[in-house]
This record gives C-alpha cells, sequence and structure tokens, in this order.
C-alpha cells in the first residue's frame, strides 16, 4: 500500500545541515496496522508527514497504491491526500471556532459533495467513535481523550484507505489512550483500513502488526 | 462551502473582539468619508437643477490670452461674448450672465450679506429655474434697464421674513432699490455658475458692459438645437477664436473654449493645464491616500490573524485543501468583513450627512445617499476588501503545512 525506498531527508539551514531521515526503505501492505517507534528527534514525525505527503523527502521515492507522488503538483497533492488519506495528530488540532460537526465535515468541503451528505458522513463518523451526542459541541467543551476522537472521526469521514496517527494517545491518560487505541485497532480489523501510527508508548504498540524502530534518523528494526 | 466560510469569519471576528474592532473602525470610518465626498461630488456634479438642458449646451467661462511676457486669464468682456460668440451659427439660443459678487443689505439695522448676479433674458429660457412666485425679467425688461430682480427663497426670507408674496415689493441692493418680480428655488453656491441670491438685468450694472477688451465679469451658454449638435458648436466656437483679432499689446495667442458643464466646472483657466484630469488626479490621490492606512492596517491584522490560524491552515492543507482554495477562503472571510465594515460604514454616512445637512456648512446644499452613492460604496468595499486579503492569502497559503502544524 505505501512502498518508500531509500528515503533521506536533510533540513539545511545557511550554516548546518541536519540528516533527519537517511535510507529508509519501507513497505507497507494493505490493511497492516503499523507503528514507529524511537527515542524523541530520530526522524519518526518526518518519516510519517513523507508518508503523508505533508513533507517532501530530500532523496528517494514514494508510491502509495499505484501512484507514484514525486511529480504532483499541489493541487494534486491536496486532491490525493483529500481521497487516500487521514490524519490523526497528537495535539488534535481542531479547529475550536467551529463545531464537532463542522470539524469533522472539514475533509469533505474540498470535495463535491452537498450539505446533506457530508452532515450524514459526519454524523455517521462521530456515531462511530461514540460522539454523536457531542455533535453541537465547541471543541474546548470536550475532553481530551473526546477531542482525539473527534480528530479520528474527521479523520475517516471521507473514508480514507490509509490513515497516519502522530502519537494519538500522547496526550492522553492510559484510560483514554487504550479508548483510542481500541477505536484505531477496530477500524484496521472491521473496515481493513491501513494504520502508521508514531508511538512513544510500547505497550500500545505491541498491539499493533508491526513495530519500526528509528534511531538517529535511521531504521533499526 | 460559503457558509463554512461564512461561520469560521465570524468566528474569528469574535474571538479577537478588539482587533475587529480596529479593523471595522478603520473601514467603516474611511467608508464614510469616501460616501460623504462621493454624495458631495454626485450632488455638485449630478443635479442639474437649473440647466436641465445640459446634454445640448456648452459653457464658455474662460479666457486666456499669453504673451511673451504677459498672460492673463479670467472671465469674458459681455461685448467678447455678444460680438463673437453671438455671430454663431449653430446655436439656437445664448446667454450671457456675469459671475455672482456679494454686497450687503440692511434690514432693520441689521446687516444681511447677498450675492448678485447680472444676466440677460435669454437666461431664463435656456436654464429652467423653479418659479414659486413671479417671473422672470422679459427682454423689453432688460433692454430699458428696469430695476427688476429675480431673488432667491433664502434670500426672500431674510430680507422680508415669513411672508407668502413679496412680487411688487423692494429689495435694495448696494443703495439701489429693486423691484422684485420673481422668487426662485434656492441653488447651492457649489453650483457657481447659476447660482445667486438676487438676479438683475445686464443693463442695470454699474461696470461698463460696453468695453470692447476682452477680459470681463462675464460667462455664456450656448445652446444646440439638438445634443447632435453639440460637437459642431463645440467645433464651429474652436474656429471663431483663431479668428477673432488680438487687440491687445504684447498678447501673441488667445485660448478659450465652449465646454461641457463638467469641464467647464473645473476649468482651471490654462490651456497647458487640464481641469478634468487636475480634478481627478487630485481626488485619486486623496482616496489613494486616504484608503492606504486603513488597508496597510488591514493587512498587517490580516497576517497577524493568519499566523494565529496557523494550526487551521495545516489542517486543512494536510485534509486536502490546495493552496488557490485556502487564498479563496481567506478572500471571502476577508470580503465579508469589509461588508460588515461597509454597512457601518453606510450607517455612519447616513448619519454624517443628516449632521452635515443639519449644520448647513454650504448653504442650500442638500446631500444625499442615493443608490449611485450606495453602489461606489459597495465597489469600494470589495475593492477595499480584495487588496486587503490577497497579499496575507498569498502568504498563508505558502505556508509549509508542517510548519504551520508545529506552531500551535
Amino acid at each position: 500500500m505505501i512502498q518508500l525506498q531509500n528515503i533521506e531527508k536533510v533540513y539545511r539551514t545557511s550554516t548546518v545541515e541536519t540528516l533527519a531521515l537517511s535510507s529508509i526503505s519501507l513497505d507497507i501492505a494493505k490493511g497492516e496496522f503499523l507503528s514507529i517507534m524511537g527515542p524523541s528527534g530520530c526522524g519518526k514525525s518526518t518519516l510519517l508527514n513523507i508518508m503523508g505527503l505533508l513533507d517532501a523527502p530530500s532523496k528517494g521515492q514514494i508510491k502509495i497504491g499505484d501512484q507514484k507522488t514525486e511529480n504532483l503538483s499541489d493541487k494534486q497533492l491536496a486532491n490525493f491526500r483529500n481521497q487516500k488519506l487521514g490524519f490523526i495528530f497528537q495535539s488534535y488540532h481542531l479547529i475550536n471556532d467551529l463545531q464537532v460537526l463542522d470539524n469533522v465535515e472539514l475533509p469533505l468541503l474540498y470535495r463535491n459533495s452537498t450539505a446533506k451528505e457530508r452532515k450524514a458522513l459526519a454524523s455517521e463518523a462521530l456515531a462511530k467513535v461514540g460522539l454523536a451526542n457531542r455533535m453541537k459541541h465547541f471543541p474546548n467543551q470536550l475532553s481530551g481523550g473526546q477531542k482525539q476522537r473527534v480528530a479520528i472521526a474527521r479523520a475517516i469521514v471521507g473514508r480514507p484507505e490509509i490513515i497516519l496517527a502522530d502519537e494519538p494517545t500522547g496526550n492522553l491518560d492510559s484510560a483514554m489512550g487504550n479508548e483510542i487505541m481500541d477505536i484505531l485497532m477496530q477500524l484496521n480489523q472491521n473496515d481493513g483500513t491501513t494504520i502508521v501510527m508514531v508511538t512513544h508508548d510500547e505497550n500500545m504498540a505491541h498491539k499493533t502488526h508491526r513495530l519500526v524502530r528509528l534511531f538517529d534518523g535511521s531504521q533499526v528494526q | 462551502m460559503l457558509k463554512n466560510y461564512f461561520k469560521i469569519a465570524i468566528a474569528v471576528l469574535r474571538r479577537r473582539k478588539f482587533f475587529t474592532f480596529i479593523s471595522l473602525f478603520g473601514i467603516s470610518f474611511t467608508l464614510t468619508i469616501l460616501l460623504v465626498l462621493t454624495a458631495f461630488i454626485d450632488k455638485v456634479v449630478g443635479d442639474n437643477y437649473p440647466d436641465r438642458k445640459r446634454d445640448r449646451s456648452l459653457y464658455i467661462n474662460r479666457l486666456e490670452q499669453k504673451g511673451k511676457d504677459m498672460s492673463m486669464s479670467g472671465a469674458l468682456s459681455y461685448y467678447f461674448l455678444s460680438h463673437y460668440a453671438g455671430s454663431m451659427k449653430t446655436p439656437v439660443k445664448m446667454t450671457i450672465f456675469s459671475g455672482f459678487g456679494g454686497t450687503n443689505t440692511y434690514v432693520n439695522n441689521k446687516k444681511i450679506a447677498v450675492d448678485y448676479k447680472y444676466t440677460d433674458a435669454n437666461y431664463w429660457d435656456i436654464l429652467e429655474y423653479d418659479f414659486l412666485e413671479g417671473k422672470a425679467f422679459t427682454k423689453q425688461q432688460v433692454d430699458n434697464a428696469e430695476k427688476v430682480a429675480v431673488i432667491s427663497e433664502d434670500i426672500k426670507k431674510a430680507y422680508f421674513g415669513d411672508v407668502a408674496s413679496v412680487v411688487g415689493k423692494f429689495i435694495e441692493a448696494d443703495n439701489v432699490k429693486y423691484r422684485v418680480i420673481g422668487v426662485v428655488k434656492d441653488i447651492p453656491i457649489t453650483s457657481y455658475m447659476t447660482y445667486s441670491q438676487i438676479y438683475l438685468p445686464y443693463t442695470v450694472s454699474k461696470t461698463d458692459y460696453k468695453d470692447k477688451g476682452y477680459g470681463g465679469g462675464y460667462s455664456a451658454i450656448l445652446l444646440a438645437n439638438s445634443s447632435a449638435d453639440v460637437q459642431k458648436m463645440h467645433d464651429e466656437y474652436e474656429q471663431l477664436v483663431k479668428r477673432i483679432p488680438i487687440t491687445t499689446k504684447g498678447i501673441s495667442v488667445m485660448y478659450s473654449h465652449a465646454n461641457s458643464y463638467l469641464a467647464s466646472y473645473v476649468d482651471t483657466g490654462r490651456e497647458d493645464q487640464s481641469g478634468v484630469v487636475l480634478v481627478l488626479t487630485v481626488l485619486a490621490t486623496f482616496v489613494f491616500l486616504f484608503m492606504l492606512l486603513p488597508t496597510l492596517n488591514l493587512v498587517n491584522i490580516n497576517i497577524t490573524r493568519i499566523m494565529e490560524r496557523s494550526s487551521e491552515i495545516g489542517v486543512r492543507k494536510a485534509f486536502g485543501a490546495s493552496s488557490k482554495t485556502l487564498v479563496y477562503q481567506f478572500i471571502v472571510e476577508n470580503i465579508i468583513l469589509t461588508l460588515l465594515g461597509g454597512i457601518i460604514g453606510i450607517v455612519l454616512a447616513f448619519i454624517a450627512i443628516q449632521i452635515l445637512n443639519n449644520a448647513n456648512l454650504i448653504p442650500n446644499l442638500v446631500l444625499s445617499v442615493n443608490l449611485m452613492v450606495l453602489f461606489i460604496g459597495l465597489i469600494i468595499c470589495l475593492v477595499f476588501g480584495l487588496i486587503s486579503g490577497v497579499y496575507p492569502a498569498w502568504r498563508m497559503s505558502k505556508l509549509n503545512v508542517v510548519t504551520a502544524l508545529k506552531a500551535q
């Protein structure tokens, strides 16, 4: 589903050159639940961002499904992310000015869907994460776990084939973290969604199909 | 989509109320001033009382005489206009009248300043004054140099008080008594070519209107049979001026034109400087400078606001918004903001115009906000919204997703 070949990422300033990722090659199968672990600053999030086409590698190739991604325009990239990918972030990144329902509808705004369709799909996604009764709330009226569930609903509302989660349980206590993990596992098992998750938590990582470890930008496991 | 933009625009406005206040104040205050200015220009240029035949009229009110060491510019003499312009074939009618001058008159030991002007009898045929009572003086009365006067409504009230009719009564100006034969509706002083408070036959003028010099205190309006003849009339006058002999020593060239109302209104009296261009340049510079400050202010505030919203930008990009879509969203949001400011500006302009009208700063000038003024207001708002939104939107769209998401 996701093929990375010799990915390298270098951050350059006028004086320093930092190698964030070095020769990463990875093949993630359709329906796989993969976790990426490693110490802070080892390049986990950079790798996830590159997989999510949010950042471009300095070298190497990414293929998602049958699509080679290196020559896509801004508009094509945006469209591809919209159709194929869903993102979950550690700090949720909900838009505080919008109600839960509007937050979840967001990916659908960039498709040709009617307001009615958007509402139906967003309600369904919220029901899936157990927040059907919180649609009219604003994010700051929710707990951390609830916010992350809204973020998951937003990630799945467009029915993407791949979900990329950057430390989704990082800001949550273990009970809430487990809840979020259960939801992700259900999505993987029931809907066959491919999930790549960056985590610091060994327990969470061991619940996934495969674990990749990074150290100083290189893959060590 | 638009509903969503509207929701977020309103939410953003409510979030930082002080910024919103500054933005809205800048927009609405600017718009108020510009709308009052527009209403003023609209009134001055657009109000065609009493010269309702503007479309087939040309105005002659300047003569410029130039020599090597000297140059003169000003109104024309009665002789010049009657003798030369009066010989033209295209006009079906012509009127000659003086500019207005001021004098004092006294009622019960109270001084009243009045403006008067001299006209011929044709003046009342070419210009369509609304007579509230009485009528205009005739050619015979002019020829006989009868001391008769047409007065304006405001001077009637100031001089005679609240009386029903004043026709037949006498009004004194410059120690001469004139018999009032008509009262006309007021004209604001901004219509300076036709404005006066007392209109007298030119033959009662104390200055010598028979003097054969070319410069003087008179203007003329030429009336064509139809608007199709106006160009012909214009050309005829141009040819005529070229043939007029120069009689003043030291003068080598003369310029005078029969212009449309607008060109004549803003005539600078200088051949090398077009009044229309000058007025447009001054106006455009004023509007530009006046809009520059609130625009820059809005651009700045918008950039600050955008940076606060970097997380939102990152999320939108991650979930499929292209740079172009985001630019569009932000411009729409900004137009919503400026339209809100515009509505407040229009309300303030209504209030300001009421206050200005009541204060009577320029006598008889009653401003109003009409559809034209509102339309211009709307255009100003949209331009304002676009200009102040484009740069911040462009900067926002260039924001890298990862950087935007990290900023929170």
